[in-house]
């Protein structure tokens, strides 16, 4: 069931159930943000409107500087904006920011412990039409293998709006991940976001699997989540908002009760998600784990559930994964 | 700026050449690092350290401070020997060049070097974070300027055309880049490897005051920096032409030397490799006492 304790949305598995994007809590969080803290500029890559800047821009045009397209100039800029007291949030596509300018943000944002906020929009391969150029499936693993960097990736529009907040009250580098697609609003005004912290929000007394998930794919797994229950088999579903610093000693302990694992991510099955609770169980409890995820492929332009059903990654293939899981677990 | 006398400029010259010796007793106890570049900018760094800049080295973290910003990071013993001798530090930390656990890395790295203003080595990065500095001053109405030093050869890097067409868009008139124009790079000549001229024209068509000198006349790039300061609503470039291995006569425009520091290893045109320090040195006190 639904965790009481986090007050989500009692209507996520009603077919009328509210669908938003990330990115709307993106613009949200920023111009929020920018309003309470003068030190807060925006700068844009030619994405100003998809990315969800406008608002930022229109309110603050002194505070807004369009780079054009220049995703590396862009990140460099930035940090010698942080290094002279500003706190600059830099929104491109993740495949071009920061992907093509990866270099550019290791060294002169994140090494430079610079206090930039990278936000990286059209994630994963929801992304859809656009197709496998513009959908970002390697981000997480470029930007977790850097030290120093602090990484969240939000379930949906309130979560992302909390996460911007939170990302502009850090002193230091932040990746936050964003989605073009909607997704159902989960999480209510009330529901907490702790930086660095797991959350339940499917639970169960006595789970035979627990299910991480990051992103647009925490929906996802819930769905699943339901359909076993239907079928009386009892998970926990975690939304991991945090993949770096990873929560560790709260995913053993969910782990310990279940002894199975499913990780789902919008995200190539290494080095992101997976990659980061696989390092942790190989550390601390080694258990079986299955992985949602793009197969070490690209994927291709279609509408975000065509493409799901067809890289394994929509409810079925999660609630297949998690039996497959289990007889691992006992053979 | 003070006014530019006989007597200051023959005290910048003396301070560049006490750079130049500090730069090779630097490189001789590292044993690894770049001779060529550091030593064609010690001009300029003497300029900039004891006669243009506003700084104060017990302040390093001053806000009303100038800002210089080297880009091509690879360079910076001429920084570190210009820093210690402005009193950033002592002098026998230089000797601690690119060895473990050193404040003086072998591309300098803000978080360990107070004063260097930013993190710098992969090429074509350091104008677009003067620009943000810039940008950043504008914002605020602070008048402190931003000087950046960049190579000739970053200018093969995407991201430094990307940063000059940025920064006349923004009128960046507190904004100046000195290019360290030495035709050298690590493969070869820079017009060899990847033609780069006609340089000062490629700056005016993007947008900037554009200025060249001789890089190594203090009067005249003095001169650039006012020309510089009184320059409104647009960045300014001075094209430095600068002779890499300045002052040591078999280091002299040889590209050889970019890379490599003296007394490792037998280079053509160069005495034996366990007379390369001594020789150098050799020619840079010459110069001391040709100075006076």
């Amino acid at each position: 069931m639904l965790n009481p304790k986090l007050y989500l949305n009692e209507k996520v598995f009603d077919s009328d159930c509210e669908m938003q994007t990330t990115r709307l809590g993106f613009g949200e969080g920023l111009l929020e943000a920018g309003k309470a803290d003068r030190n807060i500029v925006a700068l844009s890559a030619d994405l100003t409107e998809s990315t969800h800047c406008h608002k930022f821009a229109k309110e603050f045009p002194d505070r807004f500087i369009q780079c054009g397209v220049a995703e590396q100039n862009m990140a460099s800029v930035a940090a010698g904006l942080a290094v002279s007291g500003k706190i600059p949030f830099i929104a491109s596509y993740a495949t071009f920011s920061p992907g093509k300018n990866w270099e550019t943000v290791r060294t002169t944002i994140v090494y430079n412990d610079a206090n930039v906020k990278i936000a990286g929009h059209h994630s994963g391969i929801v992304t859809g039409p656009d197709g496998a150029t513009h959908q970002a499936t390697e981000d997480i693993a470029i930007m977790r293998a850097l030290p120093n960097v602090t990484i969240f990736i939000p379930c949906d529009s309130n979560q992302a709006k909390a996460a911007t907040l939170t990302a502009a009250k850090i002193n230091g580098p932040v990746y936050v991940r964003f989605t073009r697609d909607k997704t159902a609003v989960m999480t209510g005004d009330k529901t907490p976001f702790v930086p660095g912290k797991v959350d339940v929000y499917w639970e169960s007394e006595k789970p035979v699997a627990t299910i991480f998930a990051t992103g647009y794919m925490v929906y996802h797994a819930l769905l699943a989540a339901k359909m076993l229950k239907e079928e009386k088999v009892d998970v926990e579903v975690c939304n991991v908002s945090t993949i770096k610093p990873l929560d560790e000693q709260e995913i053993v302990r969910l782990v310990k009760k279940s002894g199975a694992v499913v990780t789902c991510e919008d995200h190539q099955v290494m080095g992101g998600l997976g990659g980061a609770i696989a390092e942790t169980l190989a550390k601390h409890k080694p258990t079986p784990i299955e992985f949602i995820g793009l197969q070490n492929t690209f994927a291709e332009s279609g509408k975000p559930q065509e493409l799901l059903e067809k890289y394994k990654m929509d409810k079925n293939a999660i609630l297949a994964a998690v039996k497959k899981v289990i007889a691992r677990k006992t053979s | 700026m003070t006014d530019l006398t006989e007597d200051k400029i023959r005290e910048l010259e003396r301070k560049a050449n006490k750079i130049r010796q500090l730069i090779i007793e630097m490189l001789a106890e590292a044993k690894s690092g770049h001779s060529a570049g550091p030593l064609g900018m010690a001009d300029i760094f003497s300029a900039f350290y004891f006669h243009i800049l506003k700084h104060d080295p017990k302040k390093p973290n001053d806000d009303s401070r100038d800002r210089l910003v080297l880009s091509n990071g690879h360079i910076c013993p001429v920084r570190y020997a210009a820093m210690a001798l402005a009193g950033y530090f002592p002098e026998k930390e230089l000797m601690t060049l690119r060895k473990i656990d050193s404040r003086l890395q072998g591309h300098p790295h803000r978080s360990a070097l107070p004063g260097v203003e930013t993190t710098s080595g992969p090429l074509g990065e350091g104008l677009s974070q003067s620009i943000g500095m810039a940008i950043a001053a504008k914002m605020d109405g602070k008048a402190h300027r931003i000087y950046c030093v960049a190579s000739d050869g970053e200018h093969q890097e995407g991201n430094t055309w990307e940063a000059l067409m940025l920064a006349p868009k923004y009128k960046l008139d507190n904004l100046t880049l000195v290019l360290d124009r030495n035709n050298i790079q690590i493969d070869g000549d820079t017009e060899n490897v990847m033609p780069l001229e006609p340089m000062a024209d490629k700056y005016r068509a993007f947008g900037w005051e554009t200025i060249e000198v001789d890089g190594h006349n203090m009067r005249a790039f003095v001169d650039a920096i006012s020309q510089a300061q009184a320059t409104h609503d647009k960045p300014t470039a001075i094209v430095a032409h600068i002779i890499p291995g300045k002052g040591v006569s078999y280091m002299e425009n040889n590209y050889l030397w970019h890379g490599n520091p003296p007394g490792i290893a037998d280079v053509a045109g160069a005495p034996p490799k366990d007379e390369q320090v001594k020789v150098a040195l050799s020619d840079l006190k010459k110069i001391e006492e040709e100075v006076g």
